[in-house]
């Protein structure tokens, strides 16, 4: 986005980005320990600790009802946590009103001011805070040429795309300069094709700004493809957490073998173990299963496959040649690949 | 009440001229309802105000006798100006008061109808609440006032009791505080059902938004709940200034028959008979009212809202 604007640089705050700038100075260290929110008698987010360092892409995924959207609110300041602390580059934030915790939020669907224009939209926390127009005006002018929104100042929100309005919506938040940038499902109001396009940008925002980013889906390509730290949650507590490499390649527990998905588990002898659908292959000697659905993904085919118990399998081959529905077939794998699993 | 016609073959027996009347006769019912009851008088109303009278007959006839008599004396202002422009100003500041007092209270229960209260159930519960004097004719829910507010009424005896005044207060009744307090417990659901309405709309998510960018309460209510409520605000205003600007009835019982308003001079023209002059009031009344709307329309869209 930045590297294609006519300036050559633009002020964010009091941090100077250029296309040039490498390395921006990293901030946004976020630490949770203990943080617990209860709503009446069921926990929403249940005795969490995470340390998120400076200048990360964190991704919180889950299923709904996990409690990630919950944890974003708790860091943003929406929600107080009923135990627990939060910090942020080193600075307890509990108690501080959202404005003054160095955070800022953009909205599921982003909740733009429909009554004020685009300018006034990105300025209007710079107003809040008592900045003179001409300054705040500047300020978001400068924000919104960050997102390549300059040429619709003037605009409604509603008189704007799906996409227009997040980049809006992203320029609102990122005018204070924040340390955290927290993104409630960004990209689920967009259409697939401008998802890809808006993940890359949003990628490219996060390598320029030097900011942490936690971002909350339920996409596991979503965090596969953004994230440099997955956080993948359950009923309130983090089920794991990792590099993508490490989560999709070394599931812990049956759970995130599933949620992560292109995993094949298999139960032997009391304990279960997950392989990689890539990596497992047809053929005549091992789990016995029948073929029962083929489907062509372009780049080579998915074989579902159900054994005697009823247990779904997957195998994705480059070709299927003599294979058809119903047919008799073998899951076999190599030894290495096999992942053994928590009983939980 | 589309117009579109029917796929060809659908109905053969129908011809495309009947197709096209259909909607006519379609609107006509509302049509001959409006004619009848609403533009007639209307129209009606404005002719006779245009004719003469003496103490017994209506003389058909077009003199400006009525609208001249009510205007004599309007420009000298050193008599303190002539009745007609005293009682326009009385009633615009019973209007003004009236319309203040319940903007500011229907708003207030309303946004806490729609913010503060979170579960649907109860809103509603409370939003039907709101609305249960209704069930009782405004006659009534005005004149129990009289027992609470009376010289012997409960208000005075109460204060008496415990010694903070050693007469009953007077204003309390048939004065303007009365009035006003019968209009305003009248008609604040006028204007709190329009604006919970509008603020229903709001989004809750652009008041966390603001709250994210450091508005408190106050700033949220005027930056963000207040210009996306302003139809709904509309809307209530002009219930209330054209129910107020024409009663007759609230202002003479509440205020004793002693308080002068626009409403209430027709009242008293119809009574002596006089109706080419109560027309030619009602017609000057109705011009103020709509010069009013059309005013307040001009600064919100309220068509967005309907």
């Amino acid at each position: 986005m930045l590297t294609s604007t006519t300036s050559s640089a633009v002020v964010l705050g009091n941090t100077l980005l250029s296309p040039q700038a490498k390395e921006p100075q990293r901030r946004g260290i976020i630490e949770l320990s203990g943080v617990t929110k209860r709503f009446g008698d069921s926990a929403a987010v249940d005795r969490l600790d995470l340390r998120i360092a400076a200048g990360t892409y964190c991704c919180l995924l889950g299923p709904s009802g996990c409690g990630k959207t919950t944890t974003l609110r708790l860091l943003a300041g929406h929600e107080t946590p009923t135990a627990g602390d939060i910090l942020l580059d080193d600075q307890s934030i509990i108690g501080l009103p959202p404005a003054r915790r160095g955070t800022a939020m953009m909205f599921q669907s982003y909740a733009l001011f429909p009554h004020l224009n685009v300018l006034d939209n990105v300025a209007f926390s710079l107003r809040m805070r008592g900045i003179g127009k001409a300054e705040r005006h500047s300020r978001a002018r400068d924000m919104l040429s960050l997102v390549e929104m300059e040429a619709y100042l003037t605009r409604l929100p509603i008189q704007l795309s799906g996409g227009q309005q997040q980049r809006v919506a992203l320029a609102r938040a990122l005018v204070t300069d924040p340390s955290a940038l927290l993104l409630d499902e960004p990209l689920s109001a967009l259409d697939p094709f401008l998802r890809g396009k808006v993940r890359s940008e949003l990628k490219r925002l996060h390598r320029e700004l030097g900011i942490s980013f936690v971002h909350v889906t339920h996409s596991q390509d979503e965090a596969l493809a953004l994230a440099d730290l997955i956080v993948l949650m359950r009923a309130g507590r983090i089920e794991q957490q990792g590099e993508p490499e490490a989560l999709f390649d070394r599931p812990r527990t049956a759970f995130v073998a599933r949620f992560m998905g292109g995993h094949n588990i298999v139960r032997r002898a009391g304990r279960a173990i997950a392989v990689r659908a890539d990596r497992t292959r047809l053929g005549y000697a091992g789990l016995a299963a029948n073929i029962v659905g083929i489907e062509y993904t372009g780049t080579g085919f998915s074989i579902a496959l159900k054994d005697a118990e009823g247990e779904e399998y997957s195998v994705l081959q480059p070709e299927i040649t003599g294979l058809a529905p119903g047919q008799a077939a073998h899951l076999v794998w190599d030894r290495a690949d096999e992942r053994l699993l928590d009983a939980a | 009440m589309s117009s579109s016609p029917p796929e060809a073959g659908a109905l053969p027996a129908v011809t495309s001229a009947a197709v096209a009347q259909a909607p006519l006769w379609q609107a006509a019912p509302l049509t001959l309802v409006l004619l009848g009851f609403f533009v007639f008088p209307l129209l009606a109303t404005a002719v006779v105000s245009f004719w003469d009278y003496t103490e017994y007959a209506l003389i058909p006839d077009f003199t400006f006798r009525n609208y001249h008599e009510m205007f004599q004396g309007c420009a000298d202002f050193s008599a303190g100006g002539c009745t007609t422009l005293r009682t326009y100003l009385s009633t615009f500041r019973l209007c003004v008061m009236v319309w203040a007092i319940t903007l500011v209270l229907g708003v207030a229960v309303a946004y806490f109808l729609a913010f503060c209260v979170r579960s649907d159930m109860l809103r509603m519960t409370l939003f039907l609440l709101c609305t249960a004097p209704f069930l009782t004719s405004n006659i009534i829910r005005m004149v129990s006032w009289v027992p609470l507010l009376g010289r012997e009424g409960a208000i005075n005896r109460g204060l008496m009791q415990i010694g903070l005044v050693a007469e009953p207060l007077e204003w309390l009744l048939f004065s303007e505080f009365a009035v006003v307090l019968a209009f305003v417990h009248l008609y604040t659901l006028f204007v709190t059902v329009p604006v919970f309405n509008s603020m229903l709309r709001i989004d809750p998510r652009l008041l966390e938004a603001a709250r994210d960018a450091g508005a408190g309460f106050w700033r949220t209510l005027w930056h963000v709940v207040l210009p996306l409520a302003k139809p709904g605000m509309v809307i209530g205003s002009i219930f209330v200034i054209v129910l107020v600007m024409g009663d007759f009835v609230t202002v003479g019982v509440m205020g004793g028959q002693q308080i002068a308003s626009v409403g209430k001079i027709i009242q008293v023209q119809m009574s002596y008979l006089q109706f080419p002059a109560a027309a030619a009031q009602a017609m000057v009344l109705l011009g103020l009212v709509l010069l009013l709307i059309i005013a307040l329309t001009r600064i919100v869209d309220i068509r967005r809202e309907l």
